[in-house]
């Protein structure tokens, strides 16, 4: 059938403003791919979108099991959004585990499509099912439509000789091109990729072609849809855009850093979940001056990296908690030796192997404090899968501009998800470039001149660089203490004592921008009493409960930290405006105690560790219970707990002029609260 | 030519318009801090007699080293350098290989360095013909941190975390590099400067990963094993004519000359024609094996690495294998120019892509 028939549109589609669907299967039914490319669909339609991959570790969990499930779950929407969704509105389940795995958290009266073909007996008792749900009516709260994806696919490619089990797995893409029509989307694009992907296996794109337009044809001929749906595009800003992926958008910052700064990249890696994907993306830009090395092992990795920083190359090191644990000593002597370098923790479930398909925000600390010495360096953290290209700019800024390794923290949910991303003018990028050591900067005893690789800027306090081949200029640089000036061996007690302050002054002077606080009510001091602040991917989460709270009539602050070390310098000044913070965390409150240690103010955390991200609902309620709990105090109501009173501690501190006066003066409890219980989740 | 890092102005070479490298050149400032007597300080003479006569100036010598007493190397050289980590030299080095094929890399190590806590990364160097000389200065024992045994220790060596004897069987490590595939592996001594010198330049001049380990003791803590080894303890009886006599002294390999020893060349290594098992003979023995360390296929050398174990005093020292192979950094040049056909891509059209769209303001 000609493709433009295909695009003929169906009159009467219902408009929403958003839905959230979810893709399920086995890990083996491609479910990845579906929802990647259905998301692309929808960018490209102009919706925004926000994605959640989850699948499991194993790469071919026992095939029909719960454990073995794989979704791709999507929110698109007319309008700017920052979450995956919570609840599901419409469930694709192509098997009876994927249904069982999924179904509890279908939002009731949602709708459920799932392929038959799997429903059988022996696919129900590998799912676990006692009784076959299609029949005991347990799914009666839902819009259940039961077809034989698998057949309808094997079907619509019999004539393109692939054997019965090949022909079985373009129910994918039955599916896609269902779910596609059932949405009002176009699946030019993605007949278009699949040309792309199979161009090497004729039968295999034909195929996949074709079982992709038959879904969609079979959605436009059957009426087994009584409505069809509508997301209108968002309104974005002018600009040209792509569906980004968090690893992809921190390989292209990457890219993008040296290539403003004038340097090749140089990766060096190791393969590890769910970082290893930087390094596919990096291996493959050998164009764009990237050089990728793939080493024996995670200290490895970094090594090569500090020696291609050292060569003259921008060095960058991805990984993920495994592998950071095993950089460390690397890491301090990159400290040492102060030499640019970036090392991206895409951080998963831990400890140990942990979660490693699954998010957390638990390498915190780790990226802190995790080396022997003092050994301090500059944590940034990526806040959403577009985010990842500014992200990894900065962490590469800031590492040539200081001559330091910074850690670029991200988490598997950013990694494996996407958005719509701006594409940035090549020249509205910042020039990050750094001039180089040509001629020696001091003069021995005799007046002779000698490079000082440890003479610094007065400003920066960065130390110049002179890499090998630059004649007149040899040095040795290495782990042991350096003399001030001369980086000559030194074991002089006064000058460790300086040299360790020198490089904390160091960390501690990089210039970050100001923490700003998104509150529609009025500034610090002047609007909400609360104030919700995060780091990394909770921003998405925290920015969609705080517009739901204010849409139900509160007041609520929103506050976000890129920068972690050094912290924004008007960090206290700030969180000191608010009667409660509150720090939501995938983990089980490292931020909360990092801020306790720089402010001393003590926060409200709210600490989950289930592998996944926040649900709007979840941290909406919390939020709301926060500020409930507020209001109880100032009016004195019986039995309820005082959240903890940021002004009375304020007062107790040596600082105690610059502290606005306590707004609740009567609740003096200043212990670290935990919502978490009152959440009851 | 200025007068930079304290060093006078010397007369200028008339063919580059730059004098040549003197021994001065290549000396640091920097107090040698090795116990007397050490055999370190013979190989950095011979280093800073080496470098200046190979023609590579000081700014484009990388010294690259771990930890322990050999890797102070570095401080005492005036090249560029970098006193890393311990164990993890090899992947310093080999960042800075790959991406400046420019530069002549060298890596100096020990045997704790290179053997136990590096072993990885030695080994992977060496797979993948990294263009680094690796200096493995083999003293047999843990000198920086007090005497321990060591990889190359000897069974029943005796020191503080080993008072009734060490347990472990010894690293071979010329067995070792060849069991990864090193294209060049050669065993000199550090009290021989000239043979030091020799070994040094012909790894100098190998292309790839050249493993040189340069056998020592330590003047400080000896590797003393509490009873002669098993090895060598249960097969040499102390009689003159026995080849398994120290006073045999090393064997010397030369390449195109047959392998015989002894005062009066009375011995030699010998093939057995239907094995192809190398043995000790006598010297004037028609099956003397004719030393060719380009023999492509390692069994050869390997062969004669572990002869050693089981019927010498002392190992041979020489060039075991030096093959010709594309280096790393060779092959990782001519991938990024290949892979790129169409030169340097543009920045612009990477962001941009071919799946992205356009938002009308």
């Amino acid at each position: 059938m000609p493709t433009e028939q295909l695009s003929e549109r169906s009159e009467g589609a219902r408009r929403l403003e958003n839905v959230v669907i979810r893709f399920a299967g086995d890990s083996g039914d491609g479910m990845q791919l579906t929802g990647d490319r259905f998301g692309a669909q929808a960018a490209a339609l102009g919706n925004d979108v926000a994605t959640l991959p989850n699948y499991p570790a194993e790469i071919r969990a026992p095939a029909g099991t719960v454990a073995g499930v794989s979704s791709y779950q999507l929110h698109i929407a007319d309008h700017d959004i920052r979450t995956p969704g919570d609840q599901p509105d419409v469930l694709i389940a192509m098997n009876p585990a994927a249904l069982k795995a999924n179904v509890a958290e279908l939002r009731p009266g949602g709708v459920i499509i799932l392929d038959t073909d799997a429903f059988t007996v022996l696919g129900l008792e590998k799912a676990g099912y006692d009784v076959d749900p299609l029949t005991d009516g347990s799914l009666d709260a839902f819009q259940v439509h039961a077809i034989n994806l698998t057949g309808f696919a094997a079907a619509a490619v019999a004539d393109h000789n692939l054997k019965r089990k090949d022909a079985a797995r373009t129910k994918n893409m039955f599916a896609l091109g269902l779910v596609s029509w059932m949405f009002s989307q176009q699946i030019e694009d993605t007949i278009a990729y699949l040309h792309k992907r199979f161009a090497s296996k004729p039968d295999v794109q034909a195929a996949n072609v074709s079982a992709l337009r038959a879904g969609w044809i079979y959605g436009e001929t059957t009426e087994a849809f009584a409505n069809v749906y509508e997301v209108k595009p968002a309104p974005l800003p002018a600009g040209t855009y792509r569906h980004m992926k968090g690893n992809k958008a921190v390989a292209y910052g990457l890219v993008a850093a040296a290539h403003q700064a004038g340097m090749p990249l140089f990766l060096g890696a190791y393969p590890i979940t769910p970082a290893s994907e930087i390094l596919h993306e990096l291996a493959a830009l050998v164009s764009n001056d990237v050089r990728s090395f793939q080493a024996e092992d995670e200290i490895a990795a970094i090594g090569a990296a500090i020696g291609g920083s050292y060569a003259g190359t921008l060095g960058v090191t991805v990984t993920s908690g495994p592998g950071m644990a095993l950089k460390a000593e690397a890491l301090g002597l990159a400290v040492i030796m102060e030499l640019p370098l970036v090392i991206v923790n895409v951080q998963r479930g831990g400890p140990s192997t942990g979660l490693p398909t699954k998010t957390e925000q638990s390498d915190l600390l780790q990226a802190l404090y995790g080396r022997h010495g003092e050994a301090p360096m500059p944590v940034i953290a990526v806040r959403s899968a577009a985010d990842g290209f500014d992200a990894a700019m900065e962490a590469a800024r800031i590492a040539l501009a200081y001559r330091t390794p910074v850690i670029l923290l991200s988490d598997a949910y950013i990694a494996n998800g996407s958005e719509p991303w701006r594409v940035p003018e090549v020249e509205e990028l910042p020039f990050i470039g750094i001039d180089l050591a040509t001629e020696p900067n001091g003069v021995d005893a005799d007046g002779n001149p000698i490079f000082l690789p440890y003479a610094r800027d007065p400003v920066t306090l960065a130390r110049p660089l002179a890499i090998p081949g630059t004649p007149g200029l040899t040095h040795r640089i290495g782990g042991l203490e350096k003399a001030d000036l001369t980086g000559a061996v030194s074991y002089d007690p006064d000058n460790h004592d300086f040299m360790i302050r020198t490089r904390q002054s160091k960390i501690d002077g990089i210039d970050v921008p100001p923490l700003e606080v998104d509150d529609p009510s009025g500034p610090p001091g002047s609007g909400a009493d609360v104030l919700v602040i995060g780091w990394g991917s909770t921003w998405g989460p925290i920015g969609e409960a705080c517009r739901q709270v204010r849409a139900e009539g509160m007041k609520v602050a929103q506050a976000h930290l890129r920068h972690i070390v050094p912290l924004p310098a008007n960090l206290a000044s700030v969180l000191s405006e608010y009667h409660t913070v509150l720090v939501p965390e995938m983990n089980l409150g490292q931020l909360a105690g990092h801020l306790r240690r720089e402010t001393l103010i003590d926060t409200v955390g709210y600490n989950r560790t289930r592998g996944m991200p926040f649900w709007t609902a979840e941290l909406a309620s919390v939020i709301t219970r926060v500020i409930q709990g507020i209001d109880e105090d100032a009016s004195g109501a019986a039995g309820t707990k005082p959240v903890g009173d940021v002004g009375a501690r304020l007062a107790a501190m040596s600082e105690a002029g610059a502290a606005k006066p306590a707004a609740h003066a009567g609740t003096a409890t200043a212990s670290q609260h935990d919502a978490t219980r009152e959440a009851g989740r | 030519m200025s007068t930079v890092n304290g060093k006078a102005e010397e007369p200028v070479d008339g063919a580059s318009g730059r004098r040549a490298p003197t021994v001065a050149d290549f000396t640091t400032g920097q107090e040698v801090r090795w116990c007397p007597g050490c055999g370190d300080h013979a190989i950095l003479s011979t280093m800073r007699g080496l470098l200046p006569a190979l023609g590579v100036a000081p700014e484009n010598t990388v010294v690259v080293s771990g930890i322990g007493c050999s890797s102070r190397l570095p401080y005492y050289l005036d090249t560029y350098g970098i006193h890393s980590i311990h164990g993890r030299a090899p992947s310093f080095a080999t960042g800075i290989s790959i991406n400046r094929p420019d530069l002549s890399v060298w890596v100096v190590t020990g045997d704790g360095d290179a053997l136990a806590i590096g072993g990885n990364h030695l080994i992977h160097a060496l797979r993948r013909n990294v263009n680094l000389k690796i200096l493995l200065l083999n003293n047999h024992i843990y000198g920086l941190t007090k005497g321990q045994a060591s990889p190359t220790s000897k069974v029943d060596t005796i020191g503080p975390s080993s008072p009734f004897g060490s347990l472990d069987n010894p690293f071979n490590p010329i067995a070792l590099a060849l069991g990864a595939g090193a294209t060049f592996v050669a065993r000199t001594i550090d009290s021989d400067r000239r043979h030091l010198t020799a070994t040094l330049t012909a790894a100098a001049a190998h292309k790839g990963a050249a493993l040189v380990e340069i056998r020592q003791g330590c003047p400080t803590f000896s590797a003393i094993p509490r009873q002669p080894s098993r090895a060598a303890g249960q097969t040499s009886p102390e009689e003159p004519d026995n080849p398994a006599a120290p006073e045999h002294g090393p064997i010397r390999l030369s390449p195109g000359l047959p392998i015989v020893f002894g005062a009066k060349e009375q011995w030699g290594v010998v093939r057995d024609p239907s094995t192809g098992e190398l043995g000790i003979g006598h010297g004037g023995d028609s099956r003397v094996v004719v030393h060719d360390p380009g023999t492509q296929n390692s069994t050869y050398a390997y062969g004669l690495a572990r002869l050693a174990e089981t019927s010498l005093a002392e190992p041979p020292i020489g060039v075991y294998r030096s093959v010709s192979q594309p280096s790393f950094d060779q092959l990782y040049q001519e991938r990024l120019a290949t892979a790129r056909p169409d030169g340097r891509g543009d920045l612009r059209s990477l962001l941009t892509g071919s799946d992205s769209w356009v938002v009308a303001g």
